[in-house]
C-alpha cells in the first residue's frame, strides 16, 4: 500500500527556533492516525505545513496519486487537491446559516464564475441535509451558526470538512470543550470518516485517543519520537520522560 | 407521506428561487424608486407641472448617482470586507472620461459654427487646431493631448468609462491582493492611489486641464435647443434607471453562493481559503466590478454637476463614501442608499447656505462651517446607538410589521 501523504525531512524555524526538525511522516489512503505531543512539539506547525499556511525551509511534502508536491501550491489549491482542515478553535461562519456553511464547503467548482452561476438544486439540499444528519445538526439547518453551542460548532466544522469530500482530513483538537456524550459522537464521526479516507487527529486527551483506537505518532521538539499503538507508545521510556511522566 | 412533508419543511429553500423571493428588498426598492422618479418627473419644470426647480432636479439626479456609488462601496466593504478608501477615484475617472467627449464634441460644434462664415470652408486641421486652442488655452496649450485621441467618439469614450477604471482597479487590486495586503494597510494604499491620481490631474501637463478640470458638461453636444430643464429630467431618469439596475445587480451578487462566499471572506478570510476558495480572485472580481459601477455612476453624475476638477477625487471624497455606507448600515444594500441620500442631501442643504444660522449671542453657529462637526457627531452617534446604521432601523421596523 503506497502512502497518500509522504512528508520527508521537513524542517522549519522561526527566528532561529526550530519548530519542526527533520520530520518525516507517512499515512495511507484509509487510515486513522492520532498525533500527540507536549505543547510546542510542533503539532500545529506540522498541519500548517501540509495545508500551505507555513512554508518549510527544507524537505518535501508529496500528496496523492500520482504524487504532487504540495509545497508549490497555494492554500486554496491544496484544499482543492483534497486536504481538509479543522482548526483548534471552531471556525465557522457565524453570520451565516448552518445550511449555508455546509453549502460553501460542498465539493463543487471553486471559481468566482462558478459561484455566480451556481443554483441551489434539490440534490444539493439533500446532500446538505445528509451531512447535517451525519453530524447531528439535522434540525439546525436554518439556524445561524453563531447560535450553536460550542460542541455543535465543532460538529458543523467537521461536517464542512466531510462536505469537501477530502482525501485527507486534518483535525486539530476536536474534543476540546466537549461533554462526554459529545466526545463519543465525535469519535464515531471520525472513525466512520476514516473508513474511506485518511484522517489525522491532533489531540491532548488520552481517553479520547484510546477511544479512537488507532496508530499514534508522538511528536517532540519538531520530530517523531515514537510511533505505534497507544499501548506501545505509552510504554516507551522516552515518551514517558518527555510527555507522559510529568 | 408525513415524512416527505417534514423533510420539505426542514429544507429551507430547497429549490432555486428567483431573486425577488430570495431578496424581497429589490421589489420594494424598485417600486419606491419608480414612484419617486415618476413623482419628480411630473412635478419637474422641464416635463411637468413646474413645482420642482431644475436645479433641485439636478441635485436629486446627482444624489441618485451617489447612491449608486454607495452601493458599490457597500459591496466592496460591507459585504466583502475590503475597506477601499479610493473608490471615488473611479467615480471621478468615469466623470472625466465622459466629460472629455462632452467638452470636445461641443467645442467642435461651436468651432464649426464660428468658422462657417469664412470664405473658404475650414480644413480638418484648422478645426482641430481651433478646438485645441479653445479647450487647452486655459493651461497655455493648443495641442490636443494624446489622451484625447478618442474624445471625438461617444461610443469609444463610453467604452473607456468602463475600461479605464476597470483596468486600473484590476491592476491595483491584483498587486495589492496578491501580496496579501489587507485591513488598514489596504485602506492606506487606496488613499494613496486616489491622492496620486488627484495630484497628477492637478498638473497642467496631465492633458486634462489641470486644476481647471472639465467644464460646461451640462451642455449636450448637438442638443443646444433642448433647454436645461428638460435635459435635467432626462439625466434624473437615467440616474434612477442606473440606480435600479445597479441595485438588482448588487442584489444578484449578494443573494447567491457568490454572496455567501464574499461575506465569508469578510468574516474569516483564512478559513474560506482552507475550504479551497481563491480569496484573492474573489476580491479582485468584487474590487474591479465595484470600480466599474462607481465609474458609471460618475459618468452620469458629472454631466449633471456640469464641472469636474481634480479636487473631486481628493482622498476625503472616498472617505465620505465610506461614512455614508457606515451611517446607512453596512451589509444591507438599502442601507447604503439611505446613507448616501440622507447625508449628501443634508450636506447640500447645510453647506448650500439655506440652513438658518443659530445665534448664541456670543457666537453664531454658521452651518457652512459647522456642518462637518455635526456630521462627525452624527457618525459617532450612529456608531454608538445604531451600530447597524439607519438601514438597521429599517430592519427593525420591518420585523415589527411581520409580527416577529
Amino acid at each position: 500500500m503506497s502512502a497518500l501523504l509522504e512528508v520527508n525531512g521537513v524542517s522549519v524555524s522561526f527566528d532561529g527556533f526550530r519548530a519542526i526538525n527533520d520530520l518525516s511522516f507517512e499515512i495511507g489512503p484509509a487510515e486513522l492516525r492520532a498525533i500527540i505531543g507536549p505543547n510546542g512539539a510542533g503539532k500545529t506547525t506540522f498541519m500548517d505545513i501540509i495545508t500551505g499556511k507555513t512554508r518549510p525551509d527544507t524537505g518535501s511534502v508529496m500528496f496523492g496519486e500520482p504524487p504532487t508536491n504540495l509545497l508549490k501550491l497555494p492554500e486554496s489549491r491544496i484544499a482543492q487537491a483534497g486536504i481538509g482542515r479543522k482548526f483548534q478553535r471552531p471556525t465557522v461562519f457565524e453570520q451565516q446559516t448552518v445550511s449555508d456553511n455546509l453549502m460553501m464547503a460542498l465539493k463543487a467548482p471553486r471559481s468566482p464564475l462558478a459561484a455566480l452561476t451556481s443554483r441551489r438544486t434539490r440534490s444539493t439540499e439533500e446532500r446538505i441535509a445528509a451531512l447535517a444528519a451525519e453530524v447531528g445538526l439535522r434540525d439546525s439547518l436554518a439556524r445561524r451558526a453563531g447560535e450553536l453551542s460550542h460542541g455543535q460548532k465543532q460538529w458543523l466544522e467537521i461536517g464542512m470538512l466531510l462536505a469537501q469530500d477530502p482525501k485527507l482530513l486534518l483535525v486539530d483538537e476536536p474534543a476540546a470543550g466537549m461533554t462526554v456524550s459529545e466526545r463519543e459522537h465525535t469519535t464515531d464521526i471520525l472513525k466512520r470518516a476514516a473508513e474511506t479516507r485518511a484522517v489525522i487527529v491532533v489531540e491532548h486527551d488520552m481517553e479520547f485517543i484510546r477511544r479512537l483506537d488507532c496508530r499514534v505518532t508522538v511528536l517532540h521538539e519538531g520530530s517523531v519520537l515514537a510511533e505505534g499503538s497507544l499501548d506501545h507508545v505509552t510504554a516507551d521510556q522516552q515518551v514517558i520522560d518527555v510527555y507522559l511522566g510529568r | 407521506m408525513a415524512d416527505a412533508k417534514m423533510a420539505d419543511s426542514a429544507l429551507p429553500g430547497f429549490t432555486h428561487q428567483p431573486l425577488w423571493k430570495r431578496n424581497p428588498s429589490v421589489l420594494v426598492f424598485t417600486g419606491l424608486l419608480a414612484v419617486f422618479t415618476l413623482v419628480i418627473t411630473v412635478l419637474s419644470e422641464g416635463l411637468g407641472l413646474g413645482l420642482v426647480s431644475t436645479s433641485f432636479v439636478k441635485i436629486l439626479g446627482m444624489t441618485l448617482c451617489l447612491c449608486l456609488a454607495a452601493i458599490a462601496m457597500d459591496l466592496v466593504w460591507g459585504y466583502c470586507g475590503i475597506l477601499s478608501l479610493g473608490h471615488f477615484a473611479f467615480f471621478g475617472l468615469g466623470g472625466y472620461l465622459i466629460g472629455m467627449w462632452l467638452m470636445y464634441a461641443r467645442t467642435e460644434d461651436i468651432v464649426i459654427a464660428s468658422l462657417a462664415g469664412a470664405e473658404l470652408p475650414p480644413t480638418a486641421q484648422e478645426i482641430r487646431d481651433a478646438i485645441g486652442t479653445q479647450i487647452f488655452g486655459v493651461v497655455g496649450g493648443s495641442e490636443i493631448p494624446l489622451v484625447w485621441s478618442f474624445a471625438h467618439s461617444l461610443p469609444i469614450q463610453l467604452a473607456l468609462v468602463v475600461l479605464v477604471p476597470g483596468l486600473l482597479a484590476l491592476v491595483f487590486g491584483w498587486l495589492a491582493f496578491r501580496s496579501r495586503v489587507t485591513g488598514v494597510y489596504l485602506s492606506i494604499l487606496t488613499q494613496a492611489m486616489t491622492l496620486a491620481l488627484s495630484l497628477y490631474l492637478f498638473q497642467n501637463d496631465s492633458g486634462l486641464r489641470g486644476n481647471n478640470g472639465l467644464s460646461g458638461l451640462q451642455n449636450l453636444p448637438g442638443l443646444d435647443d433642448v433647454p436645461q430643464s428638460v435635459v435635467s429630467v432626462w439625466f434624473f431618469i437615467a440616474s434612477a434607471v442606473a440606480l435600479g439596475l445597479g441595485y438588482w445587480l448588487a442584489a444578484f451578487l449578494v443573494s447567491g453562493k457568490f454572496g455567501n462566499i464574499i461575506r465569508a471572506i469578510r468574516d474569516d478570510e483564512t478559513r474560506i481559503r482552507f475550504l479551497g476558495y481563491d480569496v484573492e480572485g474573489y476580491k479582485l472580481v468584487v474590487f474591479t466590478l465595484t470600480a466599474i459601477i462607481a465609474a458609471l455612476a460618475g459618468a452620469l453624475y458629472y454631466p449633471q454637476a456640469g464641472i469636474i476638477n481634480p479636487a473631486e477625487i481628493a482622498p476625503i471624497a472616498s472617505i465620505y463614501l465610506a461614512v455614508w455606507v457606515a451611517i446607512g448600515g453596512r451589509g444591507r444594500l438599502y442601507g447604503a442608499v439611505i446613507g448616501a441620500a440622507v447625508v449628501s442631501l443634508l450636506s447640500s442643504w447645510f453647506t448650500g447656505g439655506q440652513a438658518p444660522s443659530v445665534p448664541l449671542g456670543f457666537y453664531t453657529i454658521d452651518w457652512v462651517d459647522w456642518w462637518q462637526v455635526l456630521l462627525g457627531f452624527g457618525f459617532v452617534a450612529v456608531t454608538l446607538f445604531a451600530p447597524n446604521g439607519l438601514g438597521g432601523l429599517v430592519d427593525r421596523l420591518v420585523r415589527k410589521g411581520d409580527g416577529r
